[in-house]
């Protein structure tokens, strides 16, 4: 008693708390079709302290005890991790035994197939390894299923836990689509081009044949929300139209057409035609540039099984990448509206080199040559 | 101080990468049999293996052998305060287990439970325990211990006094004497605390080398705390010499070369200390100051444990990882905000030093005001907290 109440008292005053690292297990599964490949790294002294390692008593484990007790592993382990497809039992069996070192000591790698009867749409697992003799035992699991990487923990609490695969795909289509339209936004300078030749006069107006400073912010974002707003909503309707094949275009009209419309709107900030009605340009152009989108979008190769998905997706991601091309845009032009560089270097001598490159895009897709590198 | 490029990158970045790389480093095949992959900590031949194993084979023939049961787990209890491994505490929860959910169980067993949670910092649930244990059973004094410990990690120093005082006629005198010391050493009586211990040590007769760890390690605290630094120093070796293995004796010992720049000293007592990581962090930190060859090594291993902790939900780290974020990563602002978040639970001398050390070095004076005002409040006696106190209060605010 007197010796439990001093070590009690010692160690609470000592605040030491927990010096070492708990035992932990790492798991790692792969899900492969039907299989699911995984690799199990349990702690020497886990197993040890478990089954028994030790062979000779000595206070040391060498690989050669350990290999001398890779069945009894296989057959303690393995039956304490269940891997069900929709509630059907995945049998699984040892691969390779091998050694890797951790942070804290040795651990024993566990190599293991699992054979599901059905293709996995879910995954329910339950972990049982050495809660019974030790509950602060947590076991962290990293699960990769078609390129997604979903990480969990076991404790006796959370004993079973339920992965949905195909959210899990859902959800990284999704993402991996919007990406997509972010990238071709920021690489497909003809419609990054084409938007800007619009909003380039956005902070200016017309007056007496000579452009002059806009007052305040407002009629600037309202120009460019108009222009945003119409160009948005034109190639929203063909990129869907042309996805889901109501209406297709032969890609040389399209990629010839939206070189046109570069030209056209770089055109006007020099000889405007269009005072106060560009988003008519950009809703009718708008509508052009959508069936280039869904080009891509068709290059990409689309799930049949979430064409949908996709499609918002890619379209949400083009949106953002525009959204973020405006809004470093627009302040900066703002700042230097009233400047004649703005109005010279970038406005009139901007157009006249985006006119040019547009030119020879033109030329390039009507006849189908390649007069430049980019 | 040559430091990876891993380390500066944010905490949640982090530990993707860990994953990415430290856990899952590279499964290999050994080219030998005799290769040696792992020490254990004790061999079959060693008694405490013997009686562990032949106590866990008879309690699983019966595991609700109540009196076994409580054994076993004290046992294991003992083994994680020796060398602090925290997978003995598993055990002797599972010692338990039977009992371990039940929101009644026997007084003995809500007693052994709350031992096991406050080892895991988790004072509210042992201190639910430990309240209805003393109902039910005044003069069980391992719960009175218990929660005057408790109380005074949470800075509650009236209510461990009377803890301390409920221990009268259940444990000795000099125990009873040390636990009130104790509480008043940190409550602006240190000096009347200490002479009070210092003089019922010296007048006992008889004591068990684990009575005079304890008592020596307590004096050795109070002196440094005073500044009486050859004493501590005199009472430190006193402990080493009983030969008791003790990992907070090495800790805190460890903790004061530190202060006094024997950093060659640290490295002699801890270099075969490396799998604690409340001992390796302090290695480390001596190697670091000089410069050795091993401090890169023994900071990657430092970071591994610490991103696995978080893996695993852990937050019994803070302390140290505040330190880590602050001296080995150069992070004031992370080691701040661990500072903080340790301070919520616990209010120890070491957690007001960690919290003033990273409000210092984020010079932010708002930070430091908790630890200030703790400190007034218990006018606790330290030279270290003095100085940051001092250095605190000149920060601009």
């Amino acid at each position: 008693m007197m010796r439990l109440l001093l070590t009690v008292l010692l160690l609470t005053l000592a605040n030491a708390a927990q010096a070492h690292k708990p035992s932990d297990s790492y798991l790692i599964l792969k899900v492969e079709g039907d299989t699911v490949q995984g690799q199990w790294d349990i702690a020497l002294r886990d197993l040890d302290f478990a089954i028994g390692l030790d062979g000779n008593g000595n206070g040391e484990i060498t690989w050669g005890e350990l290999r001398a007790r890779q069945q009894a592993i296989a057959a303690y382990a393995l039956p304490r991790l269940k891997i069900l497809t929709q509630g059907k039992l995945c049998p699984t069996h040892a691969t390779v035994h091998q050694v890797d070192k951790h942070s804290d000591g040795a651990y024993a790698v566990l190599r293991f197939v699992a054979e599901c009867a059905q293709p996995l749409t879910t995954l329910e697992l339950n972990y049982m390894l050495l809660f019974d003799v030790d509950p602060q035992h947590k076991g962290l699991l990293r699960l990769e299923n078609k390129g997604t990487t979903t990480t969990a923990i076991f404790s006796p609490d959370k004993a079973d836990q339920l992965f949905n695969l195909s959210e899990i795909t859902l959800l990284r289509q999704f993402l991996d689509y919007a990406k997509e339209g972010v990238w071709h936004i920021w690489i497909g300078f003809d419609h990054i081009l084409f938007l800007l030749s619009l909003l380039l006069p956005a902070v200016l107006y017309r007056s007496k044949k000579h452009w002059e400073a806009v007052s305040s912010f407002r009629p600037a974002i309202i120009d460019v929300l108009k222009i945003v707003t119409a160009f948005t909503l034109a190639h929203s309707i063909t990129l869907t139209l042309a996805t889901l094949g109501v209406v297709t275009l032969p890609t040389r009209l399209v990629e010839s057409a939206i070189a046109a419309s570069v030209v056209l709107s770089a055109l006007n900030n020099i000889f405007p035609m269009f005072e106060g009605r560009r988003w008519m340009v950009a809703f009718a152009f708008g509508l052009i540039h959508g069936f280039g989108f869904a080009s891509v979008l068709a290059d990409l190769g689309l799930p049949q099984n979430a064409l949908l998905l996709a499609l918002v997706g890619f379209n949400l991601g083009v949106e953002g990448g525009q959204l973020a091309i405006v809004s470093a845009f627009l302040p900066l032009a703002y700042y230097l509206r009233g400047t004649v560089f703005y109005r010279r270097a970038v406005l009139f001598a901007g157009s006249i080199l985006i006119m040019l490159l547009a030119s020879v895009w033109l030329v390039e897709r009507v006849f189908s040559l390649k007069l430049l590198v980019f | 101080m040559r430091v990876s490029m891993q380390f500066f990158v944010s905490p949640i970045l982090a530990i993707c990468l860990f994953f990415a790389t430290t856990i899952y480093a590279a499964p290999y095949t050994p080219s030998t049999d005799a290769e040696v992959l792992e020490h254990l900590p004790f061999k079959a031949s060693d008694p405490t293996t013997r009686e562990l194993r032949r106590l866990r084979e008879e309690l699983s023939v019966n595991p609700l052998d109540l009196g076994k049961a409580i054994t076993l787990s004290q046992r294991y209890y003992q083994l994680a305060l020796a060398d602090g491994d925290p997978r003995f505490i598993g055990y002797a929860q599972a010692a338990l287990s039977p009992w371990w959910e039940q929101s009644e169980p026997p007084v003995a067993v809500r007693v052994q439970r709350a031992t096991l949670r406050q080892y895991n910092h988790d004072f509210d649930r042992a201190l639910i325990d430990l309240k209805s244990a003393v109902q039910q059973a005044p003069r069980n004094g391992t719960a009175w211990s218990l929660l005057a410990a408790i109380h005074m990690v949470q800075a509650e120093y009236d209510v461990a006094r009377q803890d301390c005082e409920m221990l009268q006629g259940l444990a000795s005198r000099l125990i009873v004497i040390a636990c009130i010391a104790t509480v008043d050493s940190l409550n602006g009586k240190a000096g009347q605390a200490y002479d009070t211990l210092q003089k019922a040590y010296v007048s006992s007769s008889a004591l068990t080398p684990q009575e005079i760890l304890w008592v020596v390690t307590r004096l050795a605290e109070i002196s440094d705390r005073l500044g009486r630094i050859s004493d501590a120093d005199m009472y430190f070796q006193r402990a080493l010499k009983l030969n008791i293995p003790d990992s907070y004796l090495l800790a805190v010992y460890a903790e004061y070369l530190l202060d006094e720049n024997r950093n060659a000293e640290v490295i002699a007592l801890l270099k075969d200390k490396e799998r604690s990581d409340v001992l390796l962090i302090r290695l480390a930190l001596a190697e670091k100051a000089l410069n050795t060859p091993k401090a890169a090594e023994h900071e990657a291993v430092i970071k591994a444990r610490f991103d696995a902790a978080r893996m695993r939900g852990d937050k019994l780290h803070i302390q140290d990882e505040s330190r880590f974020y602050l001296y080995f990563l150069n992070n004031p602002k992370e080691a701040l905000r661990l500072a903080q978040e340790n301070w919520l639970s616990q209010h120890e001398p070491s957690d007001a030093r960690m919290l003033l050390e990273a409000a210092l070095a984020a010079k932010d004076k708002a930070a430091a005001q908790p630890a200030l005002d703790w400190l007034k409040q218990s006018s606790i006696e330290d030279r270290h907290l003095q100085r940051l106190v001092k250095l605190a209060q000149e920060l601009k605010s």
